[in-house]
């Protein structure tokens, strides 16, 4: 193999005005010709500083290479001019970012901006480069390119757009792709298709790629090698397999073990506690000693050096130290011993009698002019039960947030009808129901008032309703709900900006059981957050059910994740409701295509399952007018005919199943 | 990254338990309240708080300045007219022009067997200028502050309720004010004074009569962007009404660029009255404004730079500390800011 970018000790600063930001602390790592290195890591992990260090984009005048040498092809980049490093980024080093939508030109033809990098680089005719753009349409699987060359990027679905970005950095065949979050901002399916899209180029192209992502599952579908990066340095890297079946630090131990299993049952999940380090104020040792429960004493003290495990795999811990061998042998027999004692409990199943929720017909339609109407819910049935999580799953645009808008009475519903213990909401008094039902939001950036403090936004609910008779007791109230949601009496007057994601999120949920609410709608709750922060929201919410006998309804498009928490799932397809079932079921048995290629696409932690599973095309689906939801096997319910529904209640699923149930998991 | 071995000590490489995180806690920071903070953030910012010790002190002049001496606004006396500055103590630093010498270097106050000392120099019809200028500054700040206010009020409301009941409301409220943008202001300003007869009131209504759109528009365009964030939405869930989302959510997250406006509307305030005095529709003597000073002082530049000169100092200072103030205003009281 040849070593096509060497990275050696490299350091990236930020210079601001609380200090020195060092969001990259000597990494170094080597890519070679043709592969895929995935570098994972949280957010602020300095994932994304690296890579675009590497093509020179670091943000100026605040950052600054600090130390450190980029070799591309034996010259070191960050010696560059300006003028040569122009002439490297877009023919030979390109990048392709998170979001398509903002990476095109709106106002450009998507045929002038494939071409633009070829004029610009290549000494080539307006024909030539044109039949090199048609080529490159095809390559990346857009059908019917030379019509549609000649639309604007919004004329294009998320997917095709990303195809077309990943075209453009293909254009001046660049030996080095970075890709920096390519999937992020795309729906599963769609992400699956462009990651297939991705190791088709890399074969057919010899191209390597830098692969940017915080998703485990992506690393395991798409990376050779993985480098794991932790508060600005690599801590492990090896090959996909040794890092994901052989895993040496704990941090790396502690992401995968943070992991919702799709096959495993709902023990509580593994969580990282705390996080991670401001790099305003780098750790002296192990940066990830303080949030590690087995550190050792040197961890704190000095920082690891890169320990080779083997040819290929190095990781940055003590443990691997000759001198840690009998620590690392009690650390390991702790663990065992704290696995048997916590997969005692057994959370039990809760009995479906009380209906909490009855949904009938449900409909939200949103004039956009005269003549358009766009139908974000378009009849929806459904009976949430007393103690259970109704999991809501779809892709971004099916309506599952505004179902959960529209029943907690934030949009002014179309049609239909929603009872709460078996009473219409609108004739209820709407101050008895804001207490009766909550919402907990997706994005915990923008769901706190950035100018009140963390007390004023926990009481918010108290404050309307007046649930308390004097301001010592409503201070208590909040000490008691900060302790409850696992933050600490000092926060109170605190504002939202000084919390990280994981704790903000913590704070929405105070917030929301203030008012002692039953039913608590949970929409998206954490997929902005990193997976070793989900894992402690998920927790969160799980003891706070059992708790208090909450009722959830989850809203989310992590497939796994929903699976974890919920005991129930319905999925959601262009405003309807097309499958409901009991969570075990409706993953070991979907009988709706669409649920099936949704549930092919979830990318998986465990390269080897994914690399022996078929993944389903995704279809268009479209049901007639005549189709209806019916009951075909006691608790599913699936969108279908009459004659379909007889046909899966007289159990005739064999031959219609596309995936053995031991190749989902 | 090689290490010396021989400084790894064995017990290093034990568990560390409990100690080794505590050592590693960081002290966490003490809370205040929101103003104490707020204060403590301006304090720092060098140019805010500059601009603030200005206006004070503009601000204390305008109240006393007028008292300082003996001679009243309004008192004239045709033998001292147009006397050159001279202060008592300064008359002595001859490159400083407050020794009573005119431009061509005769001393007036000698000339003219003038016993008194008049800071700022007299005018043509011999009023002591530093009586007048801080006449009329406070008469400026008071018309400025006043239109600041009234744009605040009128422009924060309509924007707010515009953008936040939204629809057919909007639509008309947005009509009425393209239709006020349509309309020039300055013609707007010229009827309303000829109709009125030039005044202070009469002046601070024509201001605000267009003046508000601004603030409008800026407020407007702020809640529309906030009112459909999240917090807002949990806001709407736990049962608030309109008068807590506008007041506690809205408003309050839009304080920095209605802070930003407001400081801009003062200067402006006070340059669009000069400028009214100016072409003659402003106060009328004997009143005086900053306007009129230096409307009068215009007529004389050559021969008496000193009738221009002081007034435009204090005009271009009052702009520049408010500039400065708010600028430092809206960052302190961000909590945001908080570090």
């Amino acid at each position: 193999m040849e070593t096509i970018l060497s990275v050696n000790n490299l350091n990236v600063s930020f210079d601001t005005d609380a200090g020195e930001v060092q969001a990259v602390r000597g990494v170094e790592f080597d890519l070679q010709r043709g592969e895929i290195l995935a570098v994972v890591g949280e957010s602020g992990s300095g994932k994304s500083v690296m890579s675009k260090s590497l093509a020179g984009l670091v943000p100026k005048p605040a950052g600054r290479v600090k130390a450190g040498s980029i070799l591309y092809k034996g010259e070191d980049v960050t010696k560059f001019s300006k003028k040569r490093m122009r002439s490297l980024r877009g023919a030979e080093i390109s990048i392709i970012f998170q979001d398509p939508m903002t990476s095109l030109n709106p106002t450009m033809p998507v045929k002038k901006q494939i071409m633009e990098g070829m004029l610009t680089h290549q000494k080539v005719s307006r024909k030539e480069a044109e039949v090199k753009m048609l080529e490159l349409l095809n390559l990346v699987g857009i059908p019917d390119a030379e019509e549609r060359a000649a639309l604007y990027p919004h004329q294009f679905s998320g997917g095709m757009q990303q195809r077309v970005v990943i075209a453009m950095a293909l254009a001046c065949n660049p030996e080095i792709v970075i890709a920096d979050e390519p999937t992020t901002a795309l729906d599963v399916s769609v992400q699956a298709q462009i990651l297939d899209l991705i190791k088709d180029l890399r074969d057919r192209t010899g191209t390597s790629f830098l692969f940017i992502t915080h998703d485990l599952g992506v690393v395991a579908e798409v990376a050779d090698r993985v480098a794991v990066m932790y508060a600005g340095k690599i801590v492990e890297i090896g090959k996909t397999d040794e890092v994901f079946y052989n895993p040496q630090h704990p941090y790396t131990k502690g992401l995968l073990e943070a992991m919702p299993d799709l096959k495993l049952g709902s023990d509580e999940l593994k969580t990282i506690p705390g996080s991670p380090p401001n790099l305003l104020y780098p750790p002296k040792g192990d940066a990830f000693a303080e949030r590690n429960e087995h550190a050792l004493k040197i961890d704190f003290e000095k920082a690891p050096p890169m320990f080779k495990v083997s040819d290929t795999h190095s990781a940055a811990t003590w443990l691997l130290h000759e001198k840690a061998k009998k620590a690392a042998l009690r650390i390991e027999q702790m663990k065992i011993k704290g696995e048997l004692h916590a997969s005692a409990e057994e959370v039990p199943a809760p009995d479906r009698t009380e209906k909490l929720l009855e949904i009938r017909d449900l409909k939200q339609h949103f004039q956009i002019n005269k003549k358009h109407t766009v139908k974000a819910v378009d009849g929806i049935s459904l009976d949430v039960f007393k103690g259970e999580t109704f999991g809501l799953v779809g892709e971004s645009g099916c309506g599952k947030s505004t179902t959960g808008r529209t029943i907690i009475g934030l949009n002014p519903r179309s049609g239909g009808e929603v009872r709460y213990m078996g009473e219409d909401v609108r004739s209820m008094k709407q101050s008895e129901l804001k207490k009766k039902i909550q919402m907990v939001f997706q994005d915990p950036y923008s769901s706190l008032n950035p100018r009140w403090t963390v007390a004023d936004i926990i009481a918010e609910g108290m404050d309307i309703h007046r649930l308390y008779s004097d301001r010592k007791e409503r201070m208590e109230k909040v000490h008691q709900l900060l302790e409850t949601v696992g933050l600490a009496k000092e926060h109170a007057n605190r504002y939202p900006h000084e919390f990280s994601g994981g704790q903000r999120q913590r704070i929405g949920i105070a917030r929301a059981l203030a008012v002692e609410p039953d039913l608590i709608i949970a929409d998206e709750p954490i997929s902005a957050l990193d997976v070793s922060i989900q894992a402690q929201v998920v927790n969160l919410l799980k003891k706070l059910q059992k708790e208090k006998g909450l009722t959830y309804i989850f809203i989310a498009h992590d497939l796994s994740m929903v699976r974890y928490i919920s005991d129930r799932v319905g999925v959601m397809y262009k405003g309807r409701l097309v499958e409901v079932a009991d969570s075990d079921e409706l993953y070991e048995n979907p009988l709706h295509p669409y649920t099936r290629s949704l549930l092919s696409a979830i990318p998986v932690a465990d390269p080897h399952a994914t690399r022996s599973r078929e993944r389903m095309e995704k279809a268009e689906f479209v049901h007639s007018e005549e189709d209806r939801f019916l009951e075909v096997t006691p608790g599913h319910w699936l969108l279908c005919s009459e004659e379909e529904a007889s046909r899966h209640a007289a159990g005739n699923l064999a031959g219609d199943r596309l995936l053995p149930e031991g190749e989902l998991v | 990254m090689r290490m010396d071995d021989a400084e790894l000590h064995d017990e290093l490489f034990e568990l560390s338990g409990e100690e080794g995180r505590k050592k590693q806690a960081r002290a966490s920071v003490p809370s205040t309240s929101y103003w104490k903070d707020s204060w403590g953030r301006l304090r720092k910012n060098k140019g805010a708080f500059a601009g603030l010790i200005m206006i004070g002190l503009i601000l204390f002049l305008a109240v006393a300045g007028p008292y300082m001496n003996s001679h009243g606004f309004d008192d004239q006396n045709l033998e001292h007219a147009n006397l050159p500055p001279k202060v008592p103590g300064l008359e002595k630093i001859s490159w400083l022009g407050m020794s009573g010498a005119d431009i061509r270097g005769v001393d007036q106050y000698e000339a003219k067997a003038v016993e008194d000392y008049y800071w700022f120099g007299t005018d043509s019809l011999g009023r002591d200028i530093w009586t007048r200028i801080w006449e009329g500054t406070r008469i400026s700040l008071y018309i400025a502050f006043l239109a600041a206010a009234l744009d605040l009020v009128l422009g924060v409301a309509y924007g707010s309720i515009s953008a936040y009941y939204g629809g057919r409301v909007d639509n008309v409220m947005q009509r009425i004010i393209e239709v006020l943008i349509g309309i020039p202001s300055l013609i707007v300003v010229i009827l309303l004074i000829l109709v009125l007869q030039p005044g202070i009131i009469s002046i601070t209504l024509a201001m605000v009569i267009t003046g508000w759109v601004n603030m409008a528009r800026i407020v407007r365009g702020q809640v529309l962007k906030l009112k459909n964030q999240e917090f807002v939405l949990a806001s709407r869930t736990l049962g608030a009404g309109d008068a807590r989302l506008m007041g506690g959510h809205l408003i309050p997250n839009t304080l920095g660029p209605i802070i930003i406006t407001t400081m801009f509307t003062i200067p402006t305030a006070i340059f669009t009255e000069a400028f009214l005095s100016f072409i003659g529709l402003g106060l009328q003597p004997p009143i005086a404004s900053l306007g009129t000073l230096v409307n009068d002082g215009f007529k004389m530049m050559k021969i008496y730079p000193h009738l221009l000169m002081f007034s435009s100092i204090i005009i271009s200072l009052i702009m520049v500390s408010f500039n400065l103030l708010g600028d430092g205003l809206r960052d302190s009281l961000d909590p945001r800011m908080r570090k």
